[in-house]
């Protein structure tokens, strides 16, 4: 078990190495001086002040130089600080990652729960209407785009019923009520493809299980529905469900970028979008490398959760 | 190999094995038999037809054109003459939504073909040579993999310029890795039946025994990835275009049809609607016909169902 943990983390330093590296190639590429971001578009510099910038924030060195310089001081903690304000992405990043953080959550736990219930309850109920209904509704949540979703929501909650602002943020220390009613339409938002590609799972691995000898048997030996499904069923079809529930939540992340433009948070997906308008490159290349090491780190959780919960795994 | 490799090959050639079997008696016209006899996929099939005849001839039908502007209509509702009500300058939305059908349908087709030109010979090429060739093919794929896709696109958009055609590139980057783990994993288990052997041990080359006995076998599940990625590529469009990337707004795209109505959202609703309902039915068409097409390529699903 130990030795697969091990294993697993290893895996992941080249697969962080080759994210760091692609993200800094990317960000490098992105046409347009940083410079003239640091001095603001509309001032005007002589050659010589430019150059001394450069200098400065060590722009004039080779790119592998600067890739080096940039890794040895993430690895310190020192993920660098925004061109533009100047403050350091550490604390930028402490005041935004909780934003994004109880955004993701939300929508995983919203996500989750009816779509794990509804899934199991689908997949023995099987063919009836009930089952028709729940497949008919996984397929429309996953067509529909985040953002229209959340178009309707807002048209329906906040314009026509006026429960929920449209728009806004309030810290959760500071008002706790006001604070859910900020995140939970952007939540939903978030949470309607997640459930719907996490139900139609859940149906077909508790399908395949159903299938298998072993429930036939306990069927077959007279244990009332229930206990066949927590005993035998859910035992065995937990764990794929589980692996798909691990990537998806990481997948969550990306769609953040989208609704925390729609709802105004001032989250992780907000600030990156902001900064690649900008050019505000040291921002760019450090928070797409903090989001995809936490896509990676989730994505190993999982794998060991896996492997915890399988007894299979676990005697190797 | 690992222990999780040789499962996934298990099932793999079982099923491409039934799939074999199932060619025989039918073959491709088997296939569309088995699509057409289910409802969900005929109506996907129908949603992407309708689509796609849209896109086609959507601006000859349009009664007017996709920028005219009818200032005594602005943010009008549905009317007799402007079937779908007008935007905030006016443009009548159902003709700038026969005009944006061609943006994501050409999105649609050039991002998966990008997608797939690029997961089907590196996905071939390391399945077929194994090795350290696999290894780093794989390797460079889990880390495209490990961004979140949607940021992955923002950023090779700002690098590479805001126009339609990066758009394209950039979901089929984006894309890419799915595509090259379904071949890979169809490679894996072709390259050891007996008749890859024999085409190598009679002198083909590998350009030729790729191309003629192992690309052939891998064509099912590519068709049904690529309808599944078609659908989430005109979503990833819609997205960009929605956050303001790709079409500058006088383009009747779809996703930036809907942001820039966002504004206008409480007196106009429908002009944020109409284009949203347009997205989704589209995409909902394509996740059935690929759905539609799985099932019926997959014997042990067609068995259950019947």
């Amino acid at each position: 078990m130990l030795k697969f943990i091990i294993n697993r983390v290893l895996l992941m330093i080249p697969i962080l190495i080759g994210v760091s590296l692609v993200t800094f190639m990317i960000v490098r590429s992105i046409p347009g001086d940083p410079v003239r971001v640091l001095i603001g578009f509309d001032q005007r510099a002589t050659p010589e002040q430019i150059e001394n910038i450069r200098e400065a924030y060590g722009l004039n060195q080779p790119l592998p130089v600067q890739y080096l310089k940039w890794m040895g001081h993430i690895l310190q903690g020192d993920l660098g600080a925004s061109l533009r304000t100047d403050r350091p992405l550490t604390t930028e990043l402490a005041l935004r990652l909780p934003v994004t953080a109880e955004l993701t959550i939300l929508a995983a736990i919203i996500g989750a729960v009816p779509a794990l219930i509804l899934g199991v309850a689908a997949a023995m109920k099987r063919n009836t209407r009930f089952d028709w209904m729940t497949t008919a509704f996984t397929m429309i949540g996953i067509s529909v785009p985040n953002f229209l979703l959340a178009t309707l929501l807002v048209l329906v909650f906040s314009f026509e019923l006026r429960w929920l602002p449209p728009v806004g943020y309030a810290p959760f220390t500071e008002d706790p009520i006001q604070n859910l009613k900020t995140m939970i339409l952007p939540a939903i938002s978030l949470a309607m493809p997640f459930m719907a590609i996490l139900m139609r799972f859940t149906r077909s691995a508790v399908l395949e299980v159903v299938g298998q000898e072993y429930v036939r048997v306990a069927r077959a030996k007279g244990l009332p529905q229930r206990r066949v499904l927590l005993r035998h069923i859910l035992p065995n079809a937990g764990i794929p469900i589980l692996t798909i529930a691990g990537i998806q939540v990481a997948a969550l992340l990306g769609g953040t970028v989208i609704v925390e433009q729609i709802f105004g948070l001032p989250g992780v997906g907000r600030y990156i979008y902001d900064a690649i308008a900008n050019r505000d490159y040291p921002v760019v290349q450090s928070v797409v490398l903090v989001m995809a090491t936490i896509f990676v780190i989730v994505s190993l959780v999982v794998d060991v959760l896996y492997a915890f919960l399988d007894p299979r795994l676990r005697t190797r | 190999m690992s222990d999780s490799e040789t499962k996934t090959l298990a099932r793999e050639s079982l099923s491409s094995r039934e799939l074999a079997r199932s060619n025989q008696n039918g073959g491709d016209r088997g296939l569309w038999r088995g699509v057409l006899r289910q409802k969900l996929a005929v109506i996907g099939l129908v949603i992407v037809g309708f689509f796609a005849i849209v896109a086609l001839v959507g601006p000859i039908l349009a009664p007017n054109g996709p920028t005219e502007q009818f200032s005594e209509f602005r943010l009008q509702g549905p009317s007799d003459e402007y079937w779908f009500g007008n935007d905030e300058f006016g443009r009548d939305i159902f003709s700038r939504l026969l005009y944006g059908a061609r943006i994501s349908f050409q999105v649609g087709v050039i991002a998966v073909g990008i997608s797939a030109v690029i997961g089907i010979v590196i996905g071939l090429v390391a399945g077929y040579f194994g090795g350290w060739i696999d290894n780093i093919s794989s390797l460079l794929m889990d880390v495209l993999y490990a961004f979140p896709t949607i940021l992955l696109a923002i950023a090779i958009m700002a690098m590479l310029g805001n126009s339609l055609a990066n758009v394209m590139i950039a979901i089929g980057i984006v894309n890419a890795p799915t595509f090259m783990r379904v071949v890979r994993g169809a490679v894996l288990t072709v390259r050891r039946t007996t008749y890859v052997e024999a085409a190598i041990s009679v002198g083909g080359s590998i350009p030729r025994v790729m191309w003629r006995h192992v690309l052939p076998n891998v064509t099912a599940p590519l068709i049904v990835h690529a309808s599944l990625n078609f659908a989430y590529a005109v979503l990833a469009e819609a997205s960009l275009a929605f956050l303001g990337l790709g079409n500058k707004p006088p383009s009747p795209s779809w996703g930036s049809m809907v942001s820039s109505s966002y504004g206008f959202l409480q007196l106009a609703p429908w002009a944020a609607i109409f284009p949203g309902v347009a997205i989704a039915l589209t995409v909902l068409g394509f996740n059935l016909l690929g759905d539609g097409l799985r099932d019926a390529l997959d014997p042990r699903l067609r068995n259950e169902n019947g």
